[in-house]
């Protein structure tokens, strides 16, 4: 009963370690190599990375900002509450605000053109989760994500809130349009 | 001090009394965690099933709060206190060290329970468990976890002190087993885990008072994770030990190697618990080199240690079977395994579920950029309910069924019943990991009430797809609270109302552990190398299997907006 026991062979270490047993071991240690290159390979040749790049912020300065860029560019109002849709000038930067429980403005995208989306949220954390697509990213209050996105189809797509943020966290549903 | 040594005529195994009375205690305490936390899974479960929706929002979210909490803390620390005091003073049969301390501990961590459940059921802490600030609970509910980090370390000092009062009284010659060794690691795991608790839960704390103004919102989520992730790595390196010790009790097993197995739960001290990392991968506060560094050079080495045991505990099995003489074939020791006894069936489910479903599901998930397709969702709960719960809960519902005769000297009512429990339970919790694996891919989102949305300003229909999942998801949820219910019956009905068993020779002296007989050493050199060929065959499969999940999601991944 080995496992429970202590070893038979005090000098345990010295038992030689069988081939098979090596061979896993290196099948493992080599996966792993493999699974750390990915990655790297992914930053330099894939197309989806997360971006990088990011700030301190507050929700003061952020929301300024974010009005402005509405203010600049809504192109119409949607819904009963009067959401704006706000066309992001292509290569240009667009804002979007996470709050309790909403997210902020309506953003109308074109296809293959990109896009510097700033996230960042008002109160707690959110959770951008972009649907049918299914891109997920954390927002937090204090920084501002400044995520670099080509969309690569038309369509209609939902924002769904996918970090708890209280009792609204269910119906905290957004928009993006891509043309 | 005054104590008793017990010999259990069953097993052999010697029980001080001190040790036996805190195990027992933590142990049962442990279960009736798990009862409030089963229950709390079937009205979660009752609530995301699409066609059901039985609770109104806010009682769901509290609910949920309590069901993190109860499952993944209370249930967790107190069956692996039990499990510490074993590791040291059953197997090395020693004296518990300071039994008053380790009973401080204990009723800290009871204190502690009933503090933060009594916050949640107040209903002003629906902060989920992992409570990210600025969201706020109320100040009990950070104290009562506080409560159980500071007993659960004072459990984890009593475990290396009875370490040192074996050794003292030379109650074992030569190294510690292998098993001890693994609860080793987990305890000096559980160190460095509870500090880090320590440093983001005491600031908390304050600022739920209002002694502290603001806690950064990214900080915490960095801390909060090494306590969060590290603590999984303690269930890991816990529930590993509990393979070694079911492969050692039921089939004589001895590690194919002393060396390869220790080295693997050394890799889990040093590198596991920097993967906090794998948290935070679709945060904006980190660069992506700390990212990678962390979530890979720190995690594979991980992962390579659990690939190892992977390898070494079946392999222990099938070279012990072989002996045995069960060498037709590839498959012969494990198709004469003792397949109707409930501690290995549930053990040997634990470890094909941890390896196939959660360990491979944990890399693809823990990959920085393909994290993009799942954080959030229903996948990271899916993936795991396959190693928290069909990994360490149902290592540790296996083992109960031996200490039942052995620690509690009860014998097992309706053995019918549970024979199947670990079936009913470990195959309903594959495969509700599995649907729920499957909502997530497809997008839906982890604690959240309504799949239809309703009240927001649009609208968005999930795929058909999501709601088949979702309703899967309803069905094997339902299917594997009764497998755990049922498995709570069991043991406290046998606690109860099981025949009582002959307790063995009591004696105020311990028995040491008989120094290695010549008979011994010749076993141990004689004829060691049995081949394993079975086991080659299934880790084989585990790796194939793991290689074509990891490119599916690359794939998947490629096929998403660009984002730089
Ligand atoms: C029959 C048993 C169980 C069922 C049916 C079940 C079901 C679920 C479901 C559906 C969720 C996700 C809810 C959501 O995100 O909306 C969940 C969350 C969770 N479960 Fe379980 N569970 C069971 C047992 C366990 C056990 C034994 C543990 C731990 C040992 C556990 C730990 C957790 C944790 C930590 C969460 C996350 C809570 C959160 O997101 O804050 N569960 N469970
Ligand atoms: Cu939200």
């Amino acid at each position: 009963m080995s496992a429970i026991l202590p070893p038979s062979d005090r000098l345990w270490w010295k038992q030689p370690i069988d081939k098979v047993e090596w061979a896993w071991i290196a099948i493992a240690f080599v996966w792993g190599m493999i699974m750390f290159g990915m990655m790297i390979y992914w930053h330099i040749y894939g197309k989806q990375n997360l971006s990088n790049e990011a700030y301190k912020t507050t929700p003061e300065l952020f929301a300024a900002k974010a009005e402005k860029f509405i203010a600049e560019n809504t192109i119409r109002t949607e819904t009963d509450q009067d959401i704006p849709v706000v066309r992001v000038p292509p290569g240009g930067d667009g804002y979007l605000i996470a709050r309790l429980w909403a997210w902020y403005p309506i953003l109308e995208l074109e296809e293959g053109q990109t896009y510097k989306i700033h996230l960042s949220s008002m109160d707690y954390n959110h959770g951008f989760s972009l649907q049918p697509v299914n891109i997920n990213i954390q927002v937090i209050p204090g920084y501002e994500h400044v995520v670099k996105m080509t969309p690569t189809k038309k369509g209609t797509y939902a924002i769904v809130c996918n970090e708890f943020c209280g009792i609204g966290h269910s119906w905290m549903l957004g928009r993006i349009y891509v043309k | 001090m005054a104590t008793t040594y017990r010999t259990c005529p069953i097993s052999g195994m010697q029980f001080e009394d001190q040790a036996e009375k805190l195990m027992r205690w933590n142990a049962v305490a442990g279960v009736l965690w798990l009862l409030v936390g089963g229950i709390t899974a079937l009205l979660v479960i009752l609530t995301r099933w699409p066609a059901i929706k039985l609770l109104p929002a806010d009682q769901f979210y509290l609910i949920l709060t309590a069901h993190g909490i109860d499952m993944l803390i209370l249930w967790i620390l107190f069956f692996e206190m039990a499990v510490l005091y074993f590791a040291s003073s059953v197997l090395l049969r020693c004296r518990i060290a300071t039994p008053k301390i380790a009973w401080l501990g204990f009723w800290l961590m009871v204190v502690g329970g009933i503090i933060t459940n009594v916050a949640i059921f107040q209903g002003e802490s629906s902060v989920m468990f992992t409570s990210y600030v600025p969201m706020q609970a109320q100040p009990h509910f950070y104290l009562g976890i506080i409560l159980v980090a500071v007993g659960a370390l004072l459990g984890t000092c009593v475990f290396f002190g009875t370490l040192v009062v074996a050794k003292k009284d030379k109650t074992y010659e030569g190294s510690l087993p292998l098993v001890t060794f693994g609860a080793l690691t987990a305890a000096i795991i559980a160190t460095f885990t509870i500090l880090s608790g320590a440093g983001i839960l005491i600031p908390t704390f304050f600022w739920s008072m209002g002694w502290i103004k603001e806690i950064d919102a990214q900080l915490y989520r960095m801390v909060w994770w090494g306590l969060g992730h590290s603590s999984q790595q303690i269930n890991v390196a816990a529930h590993v030990s509990v393979w070694y010790l079911t492969a050692a009790v039921l089939f004589n097993a001895k590690p194919l190697s002393e060396k390869v197995s220790r080295f693997a739960f050394l890799l889990y001290i040093l590198f596991l618990q920097l993967a906090s990392a794998h948290h935070l991968l679709s945060d904006p506060g980190m660069s992506a080199e700390w990212k990678v560094l962390n979530t890979s050079y720190f995690m594979y080495f991980a992962v390579m240690a659990s690939m190892i045991h992977g390898f070494t505990v079946p392999g222990a099995i099938e070279a012990a079977q072989r002996r045995r003489g069960f060498t037709n074939g590839m498959f012969e020791w494990l198709r004469k395994a003792p397949w109707g006894n409930p501690v290995f069936s549930g053990m040997f489910i634990s470890l094909v579920s941890f390896g196939f479903l959660g360990g491979i599901s944990g890399v693809v998930l823990g990959t920085e950029q393909i994290n993009m397709l799942m954080h959030n969702t229903f996948y990271v709960p899916g993936h795991f309910h396959t190693t928290v719960v069909s990994g360490t809960t149902l290592a540790f519902m296996s083992i109960t069924f031996l200490l039942v005769p052995v620690l509690f000297r009860r014998e097992l009512i309706l053995p019918k019943l549970c024979q199947i429990q670990p079936y009913l339970y470990g195959i309903s919790m594959g495969v509700l990991g599995l649907v729920m694996m499957g909502a997530g891919t497809l997008g839906v989102s982890r604690r959240h009430w309504d799949m239809a949305f309703s009240g927001a300003p649009f609208q968005y229909e999930w795929p058909g797809a999501a709601y088949l999942m979702m309703g899967l998801t309803g069905i094997f949820g339902v299917i594997a609270v009764i497998g755990g219910g049922l498995w709570i019956l069991l043991i406290v009905g046998s606690l109860l109302f099981g025949k009582k068993l002959d307790g063995g020779k009591v004696s105020d002296k311990p028995t040491p552990i008989p120094s290695n007989t010549q008979a011994a050493s010749a076993v141990a050199h004689g004829s060691d190398h049995v081949p394993v060929p079975g086991t080659v065959v299934l880790a084989l499969l585990l790796f194939v299997s793991f290689v074509l999940y990891y490119f599916v999601n690359w794939k998947y991944l490629s096929e998403v907006w660009l984002l730089s």
